[in-house]
């Protein structure tokens, strides 16, 4: 049988993997990287597209800016941009709650290069004069912005590959074993893959991947709702997102260069890891259409061509696994990013790459550690953490 | 069990057959239909208030018009019929419609598909200049709308509806310049065997073609088109193909009506989870169905022109099996021996379906020659050159992939007129199977669905 | 009439007046709003991502190549769409602020 060789196994090819994988090379490390699929398949390229700080955890924002910086970068150092555009990102709502949230955030968001502007009323219909009346007051981020999904990680990929990291798509892998200080990945055809060090970036999947070291986790798998319209002339510039107690008044939509608008929110959709599939429920679609038109009613005179889903994993805090395994040295994770982890791919993978070669990271990851799912131990800033009131985008 | 709820989509032939069997058996489906009235395409009614007779309109085929739209006219107020209605989505069984704005969804016990089928066409650079039409819509601005699409105009593709929609210009007064074919005239005969499986339907063809020549149209076989001559502002201007000889030649000319036979429309068979299966004959991707009609779905059935392509008389007889296959799986039927006769029908439309791809062959071998800067997906504007790219320098093998990386197949229409000439370069490009390719993943909404739209609360 | 498309007969029909791009044009009653539109001129819309015009491609709801703009920024799909008196048709995009509301 056929063996491969290499300091890392990376298995996951989606984002976090692809971008792993470009980073550690860039570090001098052999990596192989393991994909049952082709390269940014799932979560990574059927996500909604954010590539905003603002709205994250404030624990999160320290990988957020790190991350930022690389988009900003990304030209030179992958030689693809991602259709990344720094138009802004601008969070809504329509209840007073929502915008004294709002004004708390932007205040502890600060400490963290996070500036916001708040916007009231007609203010906020001035600045932004799609915004329709129904709208009592925005946030708004002028350097946040989206991307294109469907791009990215392959992008990370190819340059991955380019600097000799060994790409192995249509693999799937049936098991990871710990044989002595090595690690063993069987693909589903009988070729093995061997390395000293793993990470797991199995998105949905991580955590049947994690179990098989003692530590599962709760992870629950969801399906994005995603529309499209047709292209028409570009208008609106932020990617705008609604801020809501309740989950059906949450959608959001971005304006691609284009002209299309993807449009996102509200519900989330079935999704089944078996046949690696996830459904735009009917009902979803329709209700996105309502709320879109209360957030900018010209919306109401265009057509969708399309929807789509994919297959997401979501941890109960709402916050992902990163970090080193809390049972077998050399196995890493980084899976399990809500719905919210597009805007983080590069970041990740610098974070990542730095803790494999290293053994530290210059950011925080400590909330995202695995443990805090452990069995015996109670769950780390789980229950005091700050209610999310804006679920993921 | 209590009245069962069949649903038909698409008031064609195969469609209003379909109903008027199961109405003979005491059901009253529910036709849901996307046009104004009945009839579908090939027997496209014309708007109320036009006055040409059938013959005009239909030929030889207006007796069968005749009967199928007084049938319909018949059996209207005992069906639930539902024109201008979309069916944009299928979903735990529900079929998901919209009309006027509103949406609603039906459930189903049986759910018949006859959504028909539209032109298949193969690009050629400046295909996408004003006064390029597919052949449907030469024949549908003319049977429904009296015009012709251009004060001079050429037909080119290959199939038997070439030259019926041509020699319909010409008895209705239009000016064709020419009708440039790609098949060989020999193909015909070496499919002779299986295109004498419906006779009559040869006759006809041949009686055509003697007719333009006897107007003094110009007629190529064995072409290759190399590009619609024209520009942006003004459109079309003429067309330049290549002779069978291999000479070059350029026809002045406002008007293209182009098409390579028709494909299935299986939007809605894929939105429910049917079976694909890879036709190798047309090189296409098809729902399978049983000798009824039956899709790999329990309660999906599919008939006509939307499942595989067979023509009018074939549509006709497909939904009928189809109504009679729901039929007996709901335990309604005792007629399986009168369905022997249906059944031998439909084989022999089958072997001629097989003879009308064998003499009008899709032109595979086009589409690797379509130079870089040819448009191949028409609502995004992409190139071949680009499709080539992201398959030469970022790997895609699939369509799915390919469509993900390069656009093409993400525009309003969803891949119909692209799909197919996109399948074929992605194969000859990564150098792979045809069938390998893979196919265009359905999603809904089957057409554009307005953000207006509105959930029906009753 | 400097139009794309001939008529070849039923022109016995009533007259609908619409208007395109500021012109007020002629068509006939079960006219669809292409035949109406390319009865009188030779294009329908401009393409978003090439420089050529668009006449519809499929007329029969298919290929979606016909969708046009009204003057109030709404979308009809031509070929579809009965003309209908009154109806007022522009042939090129909305300007960037389409989206934009009175305030």
């Amino acid at each position: 049988m056929k063996r491969a060789q290499a300091d890392v196994l990376i298995v996951g090819g989606g984002f976090m993997g692809a971008a792993t994988a470009f980073f550690l090379r860039r570090r001098g490390k052999s990596v192989i990287l393991l994909e049952r699929q082709l390269i940014g398949q799932q979560a990574s390229g059927t996500n909604f597209g954010n590539v905003r700080r603002q709205g994250r955890l404030l624990a999160q924002l320290p990988l957020a800016n790190r991350s930022r910086e690389i988009w900003l970068r990304m030209p030179e150092l992958i030689g693809h941009d991602a259709e990344f555009l720094m138009s802004g990102h601008l969070r809504v709502c329509y209840r007073s709650e929502q915008a004294d949230m709002f004004e708390t955030y932007a205040r502890d968001a600060k400490q963290h290069d996070l500036d916001l502007e708040m916007l009231h009323g007609d203010a906020l219909r001035k600045r932004f004069p799609f915004i329709g009346p129904e709208v009592l007051a925005g946030s708004y981020a002028p350097i946040d912005g989206h991307a294109n999904p469907r791009l990215a990680a392959p992008a990370f990929g190819r340059a991955a590959a380019k600097l000799g990291a060994q790409i192995f798509e249509n693999t799937e892998i049936v098991s990871v074993e710990k044989e002595g200080n090595e690690f063993r990945a069987t693909s589903a055809d009988g070729r093995t893959f061997h390395a000293p060090v793993v990470l797991i970036t199995a998105g949905a999947w991580g955590s049947t991947l994690s179990e098989q070291f003692g530590e599962p986790v709760p992870i629950a798998v969801h399906g994005p709702q995603m529309a499209v319209t047709e292209p028409v002339p570009y208008s609106i510039a932020p990617a705008v997102g609604v801020s809501s107690p309740q989950i059906a008044e949450v959608v959001y939509f971005r304006q691609v260069a284009r002209g299309n608008i993807v449009i996102g929110g509200c519900a989330r959709g079935p999704a089944f890891l078996d046949v690696r599939r996830a459904k735009v429920l009917p009902q979803s679609t329709l209700l996105q259409f309502r709320q879109a038109q209360r957030v900018a009613p010209a919306l109401a005179r265009l057509n969708i061509i399309r929807v789509w889903s994919g297959v997401e994993g979501y941890m109960p805090d709402d916050r992902p696994i990163m970090g080193a395994s809390g049972t077998t040295s050399g196995l890493f994770y980084a899976f399990g990013f809500c719905g919210h982890g597009f805007q983080l791919g590069p970041g990740v993978g610098d974070t990542m790459a730095e803790l494999i070669d290293t053994g530290a990271t210059t950011t925080p990851i400590k909330p995202f550690d695995i443990r805090r799912f452990a069995a015996s131990q109670p769950p780390e800033g789980g229950p005091q953490a700050a209610p999310q009131l804006v679920p993921a985008t | 069990m209590g009245e069962p709820r069949i649903v038909i989509v698409g008031a064609g032939p195969a469609g209003v057959r379909c109903a008027q069997t199961l109405l003979a058996a005491g059901i009253r489906p529910t036709l849901i239909d996307e046009g104004r009235r009945d009839g579908g395409q090939i027997y496209r009614r014309q708007p109320e208030g036009f006055t040409r007779p059938y013959a005009k309109l239909y030929g030889t085929e207006a007796l069968r018009a005749q009967d199928l739209h007084e049938t319909f006219t018949r059996l209207r107020a005992q069906i639930d019929y539902r024109p201008q209605t979309l069916a944009w989505n299928i979903w735990d069984r529900k079929l998901h419609i919209v009309r006027d704005g509103e949406a609603s969804a039906l459930d189903y016990d049986a759910l018949i598909l006859c959504p028909g089928a539209t032109d298949r066409l193969m690009p050629v650079k400046g295909w996408q200049f004003a006064g390029t039409y597919s052949l449907g819509a030469a024949q549908i601005a003319l049977k429904s709308q009296a015009c012709s699409i251009g004060c001079r105009v050429v037909f080119m593709g290959t199939g038997p509806l070439l030259y019926l929609v041509a020699s319909q210009y010409v008895q209705a007064g239009a000016q064709v310049a020419a009708v440039l074919d790609t098949s060989a005239a020999g193909a015909r005969i070496r499919a002779l065997p299986k295109l004498l499986a419906r006779f009559d339907v040869l006759r006809k063809g041949r009686a055509l073609v003697a007719s333009l020549k006897r107007a003094g149209v110009q007629m190529h076989h064995c072409i290759e088109p190399v590009e619609i001559v024209g520009t942006p502002g003004q459109g079309v201007g003429a067309v330049r193909f290549r002779t069978a000889s291999g000479k070059i030649e350029q026809i002045d000319c406002d008007a293209i009506g182009m098409g390579y036979q028709l494909r299935p429309e299986t939007q809605l068979a894929d939105l429910a989870r049917c079976a694909f299966r890879f036709d190798a004959l047309t090189r296409q991707w098809l729902p399978q169905i049983d000798e009824l009609g039956r899709s790999s779905e329990p309660g999906v059935y599919l008939a006509g022109d939307g499942v595989r392509v067979l023509g009018a008389d074939g549509a006709e007889n497909a939904g009928r099996l189809a109504a009679h296959a729901a039929l007996i799986d709901l335990g309604r039927s005792e007629q399986a021996g009168a369905l022997d006769a249906l059944k031998r029908e439909q084989r022999r439309m089958d072997r001629f379906r097989e003879g009308l791809a064998q003499a009008f062959v899709w032109p595979a071998q086009q589409a690797a020659k379509l130079s870089d800067e040819t448009i191949v997906c028409r609502c995004e504007g992409i190139t071949a050159g680009e499709l080539r790219r992201v398959i030469r320098d970022e790997g895609a093998q699939e369509a799915n992939r390919a469509k993900a990386l390069s656009r093409v197949g993400m525009g309003r229409c969803q891949g119909r007129y692209c799909g197919h000439a996109a399948a074929e370069i992605i194969a000859d490009a990564a150098r792979v199977p045809l069938e390998q390719v893979g196919r265009l993943r359905g999603q809904a909404p089957v057409k554009p669905l307005a953000i207006a739209t509105v959930e029906d609360t009753e | 009439m400097n139009g794309r498309f001939v008529r070849l007969g039923e022109t016995a029909r009533a007259k609908v007046s619409i208007v395109i791009d500021g012109q007020s044009i002629e068509a006939l009653e079960g006219d669809t709003l292409l035949t109406a539109m390319l009865c009188s001129m030779r294009h329908v819309r401009q393409s978003e991502f090439g420089v050529e015009k668009r006449a519809g491609f499929c007329l029969m709801g298919a290929c979606q190549d016909c969708w046009v703009w009204t003057d109030e920024g709404e979308r009809l799909r031509a070929c579809t769409t009965v003309v209908e008196a009154g109806m007022s048709l522009v042939t090129t995009q909305p300007e960037a602020q389409w989206a934009n509301l009175a305030l």
